[in-house]
């Protein structure tokens, strides 16, 4: 059922968003900017981020601590007001929507699954309470026992029982918590998850339980997905678009097989050799050199011109602008003046074991 | 009608069966464990119950009602305790100068010290968390205003402040209605000088469980501000505030003592604690100590209990000491 | 310290149990596991959480935290008892032989004192050598752990310094004395993958520079088969499988280190599922009876739920499963 698409064609899109960027204020108190003659001091976490969502598909957002990819999972789940740029649900500005009505319908076709399942769930709540909490509060059914008979569905949905729900969240495992993170974010039937590192906190086995029922609901529900995540593995597992950024920038989109298989940009190729290599081929590892720099300070240009072999002086200079490549777009000089080796990254042999 | 009182029976099956689930954990939770370990902090326990017991039921514990002007006989005056020569059975622990048991006036002036250290504590606790609550959810310029009048306030030592109001409400009010409306100054100025602790402890709890998922969670959902302070902050930032509270309340009482001690606090008509070892006060030179000391020792043993629990709840709901 | 016997392996546990007692019972949080770790070796701990490995390291260098007490079995380090040594005579061998890497670098670092200090301080302890000596070691150790500008950056503070670039210095620290054993638990968990990779590079060519033997106890496979030479998978407190890290990874025998393995997504492989181990780890109080694995196993027969298997030579590899014990039972499995 899976017709491959030629990625230009994006034409149901759910999510778009446009030239997004998002400034934090960290200056120091007002007190101290009078008396001691400090500046004002901006945080650019997301700088010009552009990018579409197809309706039921996966979009990844990879890249390391810093690089701004938490920061755009709120601000489009709208938790942070973007600085500027435009979010647009079915084409419509997210911003735009002032009227509370309005506003609370589009906010049930929306939600959220967090990262630390340990903090994501309110201790004094019972389970329960915490998933039927998005019903109650947009009155979606009426009455104590449809409301109860709703969450053991959400709960059997999501691989728990349905007593389960009058339980308090500290008798469950990580793994489960976040099956009612899962649970909760389901319960207003919504269309579109932002999962901002859904899985980073959780064993690996448990991982793999969450990404399965991940998937299976996507499939079930016809969800669409904004995933972030800091693993490259897991993003090649459950993508079908991914995008890389560094240090608050996109450098590089696309859909994520061909992305994988030929990637452009060098951070992204960095980052895809700095995987360790657990089917043992020996491949030689290029260890990355260098650190992210801070993002009140970014370097000029191009912001990884410092880490980057292929690093000239129009990188130093002048930042660059998206390109189209075969799986998306890239932004990078050296791509765009052809100063790059094309490589290829073999497909790994077929698994041997099983 | 008969599909709501279903709903309603429902709803209060519910509550009981939650309120023994409650019930259950807490004996077998870490609290009543440590409790169970402790011997001091059991005593302390007791001691606190009885006295609260005791202001509670007052009429019906004390032997005498010292209010009550017929059982009063001033021939009864300074008699000593009984195991004092010169003691006479009828009273216990003596009489004060006017002929009234000193037990039956304790634990009447217990009641008064006890009734207005809760309500003091309750206004303070009431006002600090709210103001908190605002401060560490909302943040920005709400936070800075009410932070900087903290500041301010912390810079009045109680006294003064209790001493500041009660002379305001005697002079802005008519001189008689002192008479009824000391309790609600008292409470009003001892509440006043407590709340800013209530208030930076449940801003710094609050900014904390802010930046939690949970909160964040139900801002996803769409829960309005207002809600998720008090359904999803506050409960998890009421433990340090029980904490502070119950040692409040013994600093609430011996403030009362003092106000009361120097005489701007609950009138002699009524005698609290305090003004029990004020008006003792006077007699001690005069060989009739037992009026001044025996509340004093009350004072002393309550405030004693009452500090001694507040320790062991702060050490026991503080999950770095278990 | 004598190093004759070389056959004798540099670290020696066995039959290591630590216990927690707690108000509600004693749990067993490390129940009778052996292993040993050669000159030179680089041995990998790996398990999920609650599998008892940062427990097992924490025991090995007497570090464990009360109420956790070894309660059985004994850790021999160059053929002498350590586990019941005296506090200072402990601290000295650990100071002198036994280096440490921890998670999180900060709190392995002071604060108040400069990194130069730090590592000097440290130095002087161990050896012999001058003030200025030991300051020039510091230097070298710095520059070899690959911190830029060494000489600059020694006088400066740990907060000066990048969560990558602190854990090198934390791993120049532990290297001070030289030690013939470094323990590494969780040394790039909180680190990000390009730093991760680095720090798996360095630590890789340390070992072979100085020839130490290294217990790495971590939760990330892919840590492991990059570093380790022979790696233990550990499940509720017990070792289920140990052996080369080649074997292990690729050709699993316990059913739990290969659902392990094949929960981990790879680049490049195109599944739809992951292989998926149902449940979760049993928490300490509630370990089940025979083989701990045996209700989330798919090949979990009658004779798992009853008695506990040892480890058994399974090809390269030492496994505890009954699945490969030569016995006739095996044909009458159940289900």
């Amino acid at each position: 059922m899976a017709e491959a698409r030629p990625v230009q064609a994006v034409d149901d899109v759910l999510v778009e968003v446009e030239g997004l960027a998002k400034l934090f204020d960290v200056s120091p108190p007002l007190l101290n900017r009078l008396l001691q003659g400090q500046k004002r001091v901006l945080l650019t976490a997301v700088d010009d981020v552009s990018f579409k969502i197809p309706r039921g598909k996966t979009f990844s957002l990879v890249g390391e601590s810093g690089c701004g990819k938490s920061t755009v999972a709120r601000l489009v789940v709208g938790l942070h007001a973007a600085t500027r740029g435009r979010i647009l649900f079915e084409g419509a500005d997210m911003a735009g929507v002032t009227e509370r009505a309005e506003a609370a319908a589009l906010r049930k076709r929306l939600q959220m699954i967090f990262q630390d399942p340990y903090a994501s769930l309110n201790p004094r709540w019972r389970v329960s309470d915490i998933i039927a909490e998005p019903i109650r509060a947009h009155k979606l059914i009426d009455g104590r026992r449809a409301i109860a008979a709703r969450v053991g569905e959400l709960l059997e949905q999501v691989g728990l029982a349905a007593a389960d729900g009058e339980k308090f969240p500290h008798e469950f495992s990580g793994g489960q918590r976040q099956r009612i993170s899962i649970a909760r974010a389901l319960a207003s039937n919504p269309e579109f998850l932002v999962c901002d590192e859904p899985t980073s906190a959780l064993d690996v086995s448990v991982q793999a339980q969450i990404l399965n029922l991940m998937k299976a609901l996507q499939r079930e529900l016809g969800l669409t997905y904004l995933f972030i995540s800091h693993d490259l593995a897991v993003v090649y597992h459950i993508s079908d678009y991914v995008g890389v950024m560094y240090l608050g920038r996109l450098v590089e989109w696309g859909e994520a097989k061909a992305l994988f298989r030929r990637p452009q940009h060098p951070y992204t190729r960095m980052l895809l050799d700095a995987i360790p290599d657990l089917e043992m081929t020996g491949r030689p590892r290029i260890p990355v050199a260098g650190e992210v720099p801070s993002p009140i300070a970014p370097p000029s240009g191009c912001h990884f011109h410092p880490r980057c072999p292929f690093a000239e002086e129009r990188c130093r200079r002048e930042a660059p602008q998206p390109l189209a490549t075969a799986a998306g777009e890239v932004s990078c000089h050296a791509v765009a003046e052809g100063r790059l080796p094309e490589v290829e990254r073999a497909a790994p042999p077929a698994a041997t074991e099983t | 009608m008969a599909v709501g009182e279903n709903q309603q029976a429902g709803v209060r099956r519910g509550f009981a069966t939650h309120l023994a689930d409650g019930v259950r954990r807490f004996f077998h939770g870490d609290l009543w464990h440590s409790f169970t370990r402790s011997p001091v902090v059991m005593v302390s326990a007791v001691i606190t119950v009885v006295f609260v017991a005791s202001a509670i039921f007052a009429p019906l514990v004390a032997p005498y009602d010292p209010f009550d002007l017929a059982s009063i006989d001033l021939l009864d005056s300074e008699i000593p305790p009984i195991w004092i020569e010169g003691g006479d059975p009828r009273f216990l622990l003596g009489t004060d100068d006017q002929g009234r048991g000193i037990l039956s006036t304790m634990i009447y002036g217990a009641r008064i010290s006890l009734g207005v250290g809760f309500a003091s504590v309750l206004f303070a606790m009431v006002l600090g968390v709210g103001l908190g609550l605002l401060s560490g959810y909302l943040g920005g310029t709400v936070d800075a205003i009410i932070m900087r009048i903290a500041d301010v306030q912390l810079t009045f030592p109680a006294i003064l402040i209790a001493l500041l109001i009660d002379g305001l409400s005697r002079t802005v009010l008519p001189r008689d209605l002192h008479g009824e409306i000391w309790f609600y100054v008292l409470v009003l100025a001892i509440g006043l000088s407590f709340w800013v602790q209530y208030a930076r402890t449940v801003r710094g709890s609050a900014m904390v469980e802010r930046s939690k998922e949970y909160v964040q969670a139900a801002q996803v959902i769409g829960i309005p501000p207002l809600l998720i302070m008090l359904r999803h902050v506050l409960p998890n930032v009421m433990g340090p505030v029980l904490v502070i509270a119950t040692i409040n309340l013994a600093i609430a009482v011996i403030t009362e003592a003092t106000l009361s001690f120097l005489g701007v606090g609950v009138p002699p008509t009524s005698p609290s604690l305090g003004t029990l070892i004020r008006v003792g006060n006077d007699f001690l030179f005069s060989g009739s100590w037992w009026i001044t000391i025996f509340p004093g020792a009350a004072l002393a043993i309550l405030v004693l209990a009452v500090n001694l629990l507040g320790d062991w709840l702060r050490d026991a709901l503080n999950p770095k000491l278990r | 310290m004598s190093r004759t016997g070389t056959n004798q392996p540099l670290l020696q546990v066995e039959n290591l149990r630590v216990e927690i007692p707690g108000r509600r019972g004693t749990l067993v949080a490390v129940d009778d596991i052996s292993f040993a770790i050669g000159e030179g070796e680089v041995l990998g701990v790996v398990g999920e959480s609650g599998a008892g490995k940062s427990l097992t390291g924490a025991a090995v260098i007497g570090l464990l935290e009360p109420p956790c007490r070894i309660a059985g079995g004994q850790i021999l380090f160059d053929s002498r008892r350590i586990d019941n040594l005296p506090y200072e005579k402990l601290r000295r061998i650990r100071g002198r032989h036994i280096g440490m890497v921890f998670q999180d670098p900060l709190t392995s670092l002071n604060p108040l004192y400069t990194v130069g200090r730090q590592l000097t301080e440290t130095i002087l302890t161990h050896s012999d050598l001058s003030e200025k000596g030991a300051r020039k070691r510091a230097l070298e150790l710095l520059q070899e752990v690959g911190i830029p500008a060494a000489e600059r950056r020694i006088d400066q503070y740990p907060h000066e310094f990048s969560g990558g670039m602190r854990q090198r210095v934390v791993i120049a620290l532990a290297l001070c004395a030289s030690p013939r054993l470094i323990i590494a638990d969780e040394p790039t968990t909180a680190l990000d993958v390009s730093i991760q990779a680095q720090i798996i590079t360095l630590l890789k060519r340390l070992c072979r520079d100085h020839g130490a033997a290294v217990m790495l106890v971590t939760h990330d496979m892919g840590v492991i088969a990059e570093t380790a030479d022979r790696v233990a998978v550990m499940y509720a407190g017990r070792i289920v499988e140990i052996g080369p890290v080649a074997d292990v990874v690729l050709r699993a025998r316990h059913p739990y280190t290969e659902g392990l393995m094949g929960s981990i997504p790879l680049v490049g492989h195109d599944v739809d599922r992951l292989t998926q181990i149902d449940g979760a780890m049993p928490r300490l109080n509630a370990i089940p009876a025979g083989c701990a694995f045996n209700p989330r196993c798919p090949k979990a027969f009658e004779r798992c739920r009853q008695a506990r298997p040892e480890l058994e030579t399974v090809e390269a590899t030492e496994a505890a499963c009954w699945l490969y014990e030569e016995a006739p039972e095996r044909s009458g499995t159940d289900g």
